[in-house]
């Protein structure tokens, strides 16, 4: 019900970005979607790829601070107010989403989110009659 | 084992009476051949014959690491350059570099102390030793060579540098004894474990560390990742180098060579001489040495010392870790700040890799202190994925160090392996104040 995201630690230095790319080339890894937070000093690469288990060995031999998060993945119709009506679920039951960030892919609109009460934001998605998205779904849409 | 038990086992009172036979000896020889210690004996009104007991020891002048520079190269030098077999340099990096000579008879005092600390550490004559302390001018090198070859242990002179090679060297000689910096033998575990090499493919059971300031932790963190026992050894280039202490199986306090090298601890500003047990400025008078002699020499490390008997067997005067540098006092908003104690709660948390960096500066007239850690590659995990835990593990490092420094640090988190690696001695701090 949750896919795999890479989780990345990041110095915010001149490099340091290129490195963790330039290893995924170099393992055939095919990027679905990214997205960094970043401070003054340090950013958080999220990313999600085909192959996140072997990405995620990839980057750890290459020394890089890197984790494997469970995060949601819904699908939405791609239409306004979508994500809205989505989200006021989640607030309305008082759980809060650490981050999200959402894309377009094969015409269809991605949410993907992780929250402090995975189990509770679980049976919403399903209340709700939310589509999940697999990993497979998304590598299906490349 | 005890490899030279006459000495090393002596009753208290068969020592203090060799140390002031030795030492009355040692003042005569400088006064007849320093004009430096002559020129400050007499002033002081002291003569050899005022020197009978090792308490006498008061009455005479405490040397500096400024009066060696002031002396350089060769004032503070007692035998004549014809007996001279070896000369090294400590770093100049704040001025002159120090240098010393040895005759015969000091190569020959240092073989057989640094002896004392191979076979303390349990090193015997079938350990291959791999002897990585940088060789030239540093004393680390050369020194713990001639006694592992005193010792009759074959030694292998790896010195620094070319760590992948060492480590095949290690796997594929079946070094069982390792002698370098403390964060030399944590380069030296990263190196393997980037080679794949795990500590059961190698033989390595024990570590003669030293040269920089180290801690429990650390020590704890060596002994896991590389499968061996970790011992103290202290010295330093101004007495002889290392094989000046060394710790036994105890591992509690390093026996000190007191029949060569005689120690006091005093009250760094006061100068008064301090009671065992009592953190004070460790001081090294020279019993026995030829070259330059030293009376009362400062080291600027901090410590204690004990004279509590050792469950080894040796009855000699043991230091406890070194706490600092009377010189590496940090004085932060007025605060007095050792790196040990950074050193020390960074090391309490599981969190962090065993590496930081103190960062000083001064912004608009206020000092700032900022300390970079390394969170630990397996401690990054999903529940670390987000600014806000990474905020609270800041807050909850943040909030240790405020407790025990007693002023505040900005906490900067680093991913592993950005804070640089030295292969000899750490720098752990930077100071960027500009002060006027």
């Amino acid at each position: 019900m949750t896919i795999n995201q890479l989780s990345i630690f990041l110095e915010n230095k001149k490099g340091t970005m290129l490195q963790v790319f330039q290893l995924l080339k170099q393992a055939n890894v095919q990027l679905i979607a990214t997205t960094i937070a970043d401070t003054v000093d340090y950013g958080i690469l999220r990313i999600l790829c085909d192959e996140p288990s072997r990405a995620y060995q990839v980057l750890k031999e290459g020394g890089i601070a890197v984790a494997l998060s469970d995060v949601f993945a819904i699908e939405l119709d791609n239409k306004v107010g979508r994500a809205a009506d989505a989200i006021s679920l989640f607030a309305s039951e008082g759980i809060s989403i650490s981050y999200l960030y959402s894309f377009i892919i094969g015409g269809k609109g991605i949410l993907i989110f992780r929250t402090d009460n995975a189990d509770k934001a679980r049976e919403i998605i399903i209340l709700n009659n939310m589509k999940f998205v697999a990993e497979s779904d998304l590598s299906a849409l490349l | 084992m005890i490899w030279n038990p006459n000495k090393e086992c002596m009753s208290r009172d068969e020592m203090s009476a060799l140390q002031g036979r030795r030492l009355h000896k040692i003042v005569a020889y400088v006064y007849h051949n320093v004009p430096f210690y002559r020129n400050k004996l007499q002033e002081m009104d002291v003569t050899p014959d005022d020197i009978n007991t090792i308490e006498d020891i008061r009455k005479l002048p405490f040397t500096t690491k400024q009066d060696l520079r002031d002396n350089y190269p060769f004032g503070l030098q007692a035998a004549p350059q014809s007996e001279i077999i070896r000369i090294h340099a400590s770093s100049g990096t704040t001025g002159n570099p120090t240098i010393v000579g040895y005759t015969r008879k000091d190569i020959g005092v240092w073989s057989e102390c640094m002896s004392r600390c191979l076979t303390a550490y349990g090193v015997t004559r079938d350990d291959t030793f791999s002897v990585a302390y940088g060789y030239g001018l540093f004393t680390g090198g050369l020194g713990a060579h001639y006694g592992v070859e005193n010792l009759g242990a074959s030694v292998v002179p790896t010195s620094t540098g070319n760590t992948e090679k060492h480590v095949r060297l290690i796997r594929d000689l079946g070094i069982s004894g390792i002698a370098c910096t403390p964060s030399y033998a944590l380069y030296l575990a990263e190196t393997m474990e980037k080679m794949g090499i795990t500590k059961e493919q190698i033989k390595l059971r024990v570590g003669a560390f030293g040269a920089e300031p180290w801690t429990e932790s650390m020590r704890e963190e060596i002994q896991k990742r590389l499968g061996l026992k970790g011992y103290n050894l202290y010295g330093l280039s101004e007495i002889m180098g290392p094989c000046v202490s060394y710790e036994c199986s105890e591992q509690n306090g390093s026996h000190i060579c007191e029949d060569h090298f005689y120690p006091e601890i005093i009250h760094p500003d006061t100068l008064e001489p301090l009671p065992y047990g009592q953190v004070g400025e460790l001081v090294f008078t020279t019993l026995t040495k030829e070259g330059m002699p030293l009376l009362r020499y400062r080291t600027k490390d901090l410590c204690s010392l004990m004279d509590d008997t050792c469950p080894c067997g040796r009855t000699s005067v043991r230091m406890g870790r070194i706490m600092g540098r009377s010189d590496d006092m940090l004085i932060i908003r007025g605060i007095n700040v050792f790196p040990s104690q950074v050193e020390s709660v960074v090391l309490s948390m599981p969190e962090f890799a065993p590496r930081y960096l103190l960062i000083i500066d001064r912004i608009n007239n206020l000092d700032t202190l900022q300390v970079q850690v390394e969170v630990r590659q397996e401690y990054f995990t999903q529940e670390m994925d987000n600014l806000g835990a990474i905020e609270r593990l800041e807050k909850k490092l943040a909030d240790k160090l405020k407790s025990v420094l007693s002023i505040s640090a900005k906490v900067q988190l680093k991913p592993p392996g950005t804070i640089e690696r030295s292969q000899g001695k750490s720098k752990f701090v930077i100071d960027k104040r500009v002060l006027k």
